[in-house]
């Protein structure tokens, strides 16, 4: 169906609004104009005009994102002198570290023979509460100088100087269907259509999305945004590159009890428990707040591998619900990130185009940390930018490769990536080497590693009968299956109560429903007028899918099994559009390809919480 | 009518309504905890005073909407961002608290001050919206001072529907006791029409309605005059949320008279 689109020219499209597009707007804004106020770069599409920036945001607001922040924050303290973290709300300077190593206190997480052994080590050294706190913490994993911080109260604090500034324009809720591209070249941005059917067809008050002209698009949209996988189709990946190593990261703010000792500032990271693959976290902000969650990477080889079960697990650990208890949940919320780091770099640059933040590659999974690495390469960007502009050089793939990609990899969030590049690759053999793995990479500065084959997420998921095995019979399985489809049971819960996970003693204050933390910690709502926006690209490779991961994994319960089988039921009501479906998805698109049959695409709502 | 109206909408920021509201005591009076933090939206009913507003506009010839904001202006900046994609307007700002806990006698006047002097404006063409129960508690009555103040005598309080007759008179649909409409039919301008829900869907949002609306929100919001109403000397007796008890059961294969049952029996219970 052809439709006629508006369109509009703009000088520099913007995809995305996170700490990579902070960096970038903050440092272009402050180039565009002089002391006295006078513009500096003039627009080329109004002559006369200053530069026409314009940033466009999936989110209903810009202080939605989801993160659990700590960070040396090298970069945005470059960008942010006179930084003070009690200018922004839930900020706090780092005060105390410490890595917990958990055990097991319900007798049903899955240990291999050497992280038995490793239990009954530290059981030997002494526990505490059922965990062993460990006595170094290396210096790759050290933030003693940074901040903790929201995600969500820091880029609503940057969004309100550049909004201030008056020199470039924000626009929440105005997701970004797709790059135009002419040949070789990004040409601007396509808007998401709106007042559509579920399937996209128009519906009353059907508005064509419109097609912003630009002579850069900057495309800042995170690890699964549409704008920088469509790039990812079109443009292919550098040779050798992929995108194959991936987590949920499940989290939520909480309320500490009035009990809480806890200092502001406080740093805790787990591993252990309630998987040995699922590492933890707790940040405590002032005024007794703290942010909390797990990660459940793509290696955790499960095909009923879930989230928020396992958060509530995590939690009752008495090594963390000693800080939780009568505690009440403030906000909650989900995330994929991209853990393939220098592996999972797209092209950067290309003619018309840049790409910055965690969809570039930037997040350091030794360190663990992105938010200020993803803040310096949109610094980067802009520097190379404005370069560009005063130069009166046009943005040619050579031209941004010398001006952005150049200084990207001179700098250091290139340099610890290196170190990083292979240090997670032991996790793809098991949870001990992947621990020794990070440890060698991170001590030699990345000349040791523990190297692996790194296999399609797709390509690790065990049948649930191999899963089982041993545990329960192919009999029970069946009938978990079963009753999981016709009564709209989860079967990731059903089978973890089978396999002996204690069921949560919900309070309805921080132990609740996965979807009451929906409605009363994520907010959660979508706009209506917009098509679906998780969409199986071909219904016949959804047959016969069994356990459909793409349903066990979604953190909003938004996919739901068909009764009958078949592609699952979509509510993009529930969706807080975290991505995890579209790497759980165990069915690839071609055989042996790299995307699978999930297609995560552009659309509004979601979470509706500033304080994750 | 071949002039247009100079139609004049008075909204504001309420809380979003989908946050977590605990009401405190500060040293400054009762406030919101972590106000700063939460999301703010326009408030419901002045948004559709406002959506009103650019429908009328766009089906009669000459006119013009203004907004009237009264708010913080680090708050209406945010809330530009979200809404000024969607209206064309002028933006006139008062920089005050905007809440549940402002003096709608205060807000009243306060507003009625800005629109009194919003350059070139026509009283005689001057349709003045609202929402029925903005800056009011619910108790419905800041618009109707604002109406007073600039001394509108035509009033309209829980507007459903407003249509410009071929005479140029106004029919007005307006919420009454009984779930019934009271059809009101005025010649014409000035009047003040404090809207309930409309009928009007969001409308969705334009780049390019952005684009110039921005021209002129920035400038606003920098030359805020500011607003006392804060109800300074006032002391509230006590200020808490309605009691909810949640329970949320997904569930497959109930019939909607089932599922009205089971609701039906736990509200009983």
């Amino acid at each position: 169906m052809t439709v006629d689109r508006q369109t509009m020219d703009v000088d520099i499209a913007c995809v995305g609004f996170g700490p990579a597009m902070g960096g970038f707007l903050t440092t272009l804004s402050r180039a565009m104009v002089d002391d006295s106020g006078a513009p500096l770069l003039e627009s080329g599409v109004m002559p006369g005009m200053p530069l026409q920036v314009l940033c466009y945001e999936r989110a209903d607001d810009i202080s939605f994102g989801v993160s659990g922040v700590v960070t040396r924050a090298r970069s945005i303290r470059a960008s942010f002198p006179d930084l003070n973290p009690a200018e922004i709300p839930l900020a706090a300077p780092v005060s105390n570290e410490k890595v917990l190593y958990l055990l097991d206190p319900v007798g049903a997480s899955r240990r291999s023979l050497g992280v038995k052994a490793l239990d009954r080590l530290v059981r030997l050294l002494g526990t505490k509460n059922g965990a062993c706190e460990l006595p170094y913490i290396p210096p790759f994993l050290h933030k003693g100088d940074g901040y903790v911080f929201s995600i969500g109260q820091f880029c609503q604090w940057v969004g309100s100087q550049l909004m201030a500034s008056g020199l470039v324009q924000v626009w929440p809720g105005m997701p970004v269907a797709a790059p135009l591209i002419e040949g070789n070249r990004v040409t601007g941005i396509r808007l998401a259509d709106q007042g559509a059917n579920r399937d996209g067809s128009p519906a009353a008050g059907f508005l064509p999305g419109m097609d912003i002209r630009a002579a850069l698009t900057v495309v800042a949209d995170g690890p699964v945004g549409p704008v920088g996988q469509a790039l990812d189709r079109h443009f292919g990946l550098p040779a050798g590159n992929h995108q194959r190593e991936w987590a949920v990261g499940m989290k939520m703010v909480v309320e500490l009890p009035e009990s809480s000792r806890l200092p502001a500032g406080t740093v805790i990271h787990t591993m252990g428990y309630p998987e040995p693959e699922i590492f933890g976290f707790l940040y405590v902000y002032p005024d007794r707040v703290a942010s909390l969650g797990i990660f459940v990477p793509s290696w955790f080889d499960s095909p009923v591998r879930t989230s928020y079960r396992y958060l509530q697990h995590w939690m009752t650990h008495p090594a963390i619900w000693q800080h939780l208890e009568g505690g009440t949940l403030r906000s909650w919320g989900a995330k994929s990130l991209q853990e393939s780091g220098k592996r999972g770099e797209p092209y950067l640059a290309g003619n018309g185009y840049a790409r910055i933040g965690e969809g570039s590659g930037s997040t350091n999974v030794l360190t663990g940390s992105g938010v200020d690495e993803a803040w310096a390469t949109g610094v980067q960007l802009a520097e190379g930018v404005v370069e560009l502009l005063k130069g009166g050089l046009p943005f040619t793939r050579e031209n941004l490769e010398t001006a952005y990609v150049g200084r990207r990899r001179a700098g250091w969030v290139e340099q610890e990536a290196q170190v990083a590049r292979q240090a997670r690759d032991g996790f793809q053999r098991g949870v001990l080497t992947g621990f020794v793995g990070m440890g060698l990479a991170g001590m030699t500065g990345g000349k040791l590693n523990v190297s692996a084959a790194i296999k399609r997420p797709y390509e690790r998921v065990p049948s649930l009968e191999e899963y089982c095995r041993g545990r329960i019979a192919e009999e029970e399985i069946a009938t978990l299956r079963r009753e999981a489809v016709t009564k709209g049971l989860s079967l990731a819960d059903a089978v973890m109560d089978r396999l002996g996970w204690p069921q949560i003693p919900l309070d309805g204050k921080l132990l609740i429903s996965q979807q009451d933390a929906l409605l009363l910690g994520g907010k959660v709502q979508a706009p209506a007028g917009y098509a679906d926006h998780v969409v199986a690209t071909d219904p016949r490779i959804c047959d016969g899918c069994t356990p459909q991961l793409c349903v066990e994994i979604c953190s909003g319960q938004a996919l739901t099994a068909s009764e009958g089988g078949g592609t699952p039921q979509f509510d993009r009501e529930k969706c807080v559009h975290c991505g995890a479906c579209q790497w759980n998805c165990t069915r690839p698109r071609k055989p042996g390809g790299e995307q699978c049959n999930i297609d995560f695409r552009a659309g509004a709502g979601g979470l509706h919480s500033a304080e994750n | 009518m071949s002039e247009g109206f100079h139609i004049v909408v008075c909204g504001s920021i309420v809380p979003d309504p989908l946050q977590t509201l605990a009401p405190i005591d500060t040293p400054t009076g009762s406030a919101l905890k972590n106000e700063l933090m939460l999301p703010a939206v326009l408030d419901p009913w002045a948004g559709h005073a406002l959506y009103e507003a650019a429908n009328l506009a766009k089906k009669t010839p000459g006119s013009k909407v203004w907004l009237v904001s009264l708010g913080p202006k680090a708050k209406l900046q945010q809330l530009m961002m979200t809404i000024a994609q969607k209206v064309a307007f002028e933006l006139v700002v008062l920089d005050g608290p905007a809440g549940g806990f402002t003096d709608p006698c205060e807000v009243a006047q306060a507003l009625a001050g800005a629109v009194a002097a919003i350059p070139g404006l026509d009283r005689s063409r001057l349709l003045l919206f609202g929402g029925c129960s903005s800056a009011s508690r619910d108790a419905g009555v800041t618009m109707q001072m604002v109406g007073e103040h600039l001394g509108i005598t035509e009033q309209f309080l829980g507007v459903d529907e407003l249509t410009v007759e071929a005479d140029g008179s106004l029919k007005v649909l307006e919420r009454i006791e009984g779930g019934q409409y009271l059809v009101s039919s005025c010649a014409g301008s000035p009047a003040v029409l404090a809207w309930a829900t409309g009928n009007l869907p969001e409308p969705p949002n334009n780049p390019q309605i952005g684009m110039v609306n921005m021209r002129t929100v920035m400038p606003a919001l920098q030359k805020a005059q500011p607003a006392k109403v804060g109800a300074e000397g006032v002391s509230y007796l006590g200020v808490e949320l309605p009691s909810q008890r949640r329970e949320t059961r997904i569930v497959k294969d109930l019939s909607s008279d089932e599922i009205a049952a089971e609701i039906v029996a736990w509200l009983k219970g």
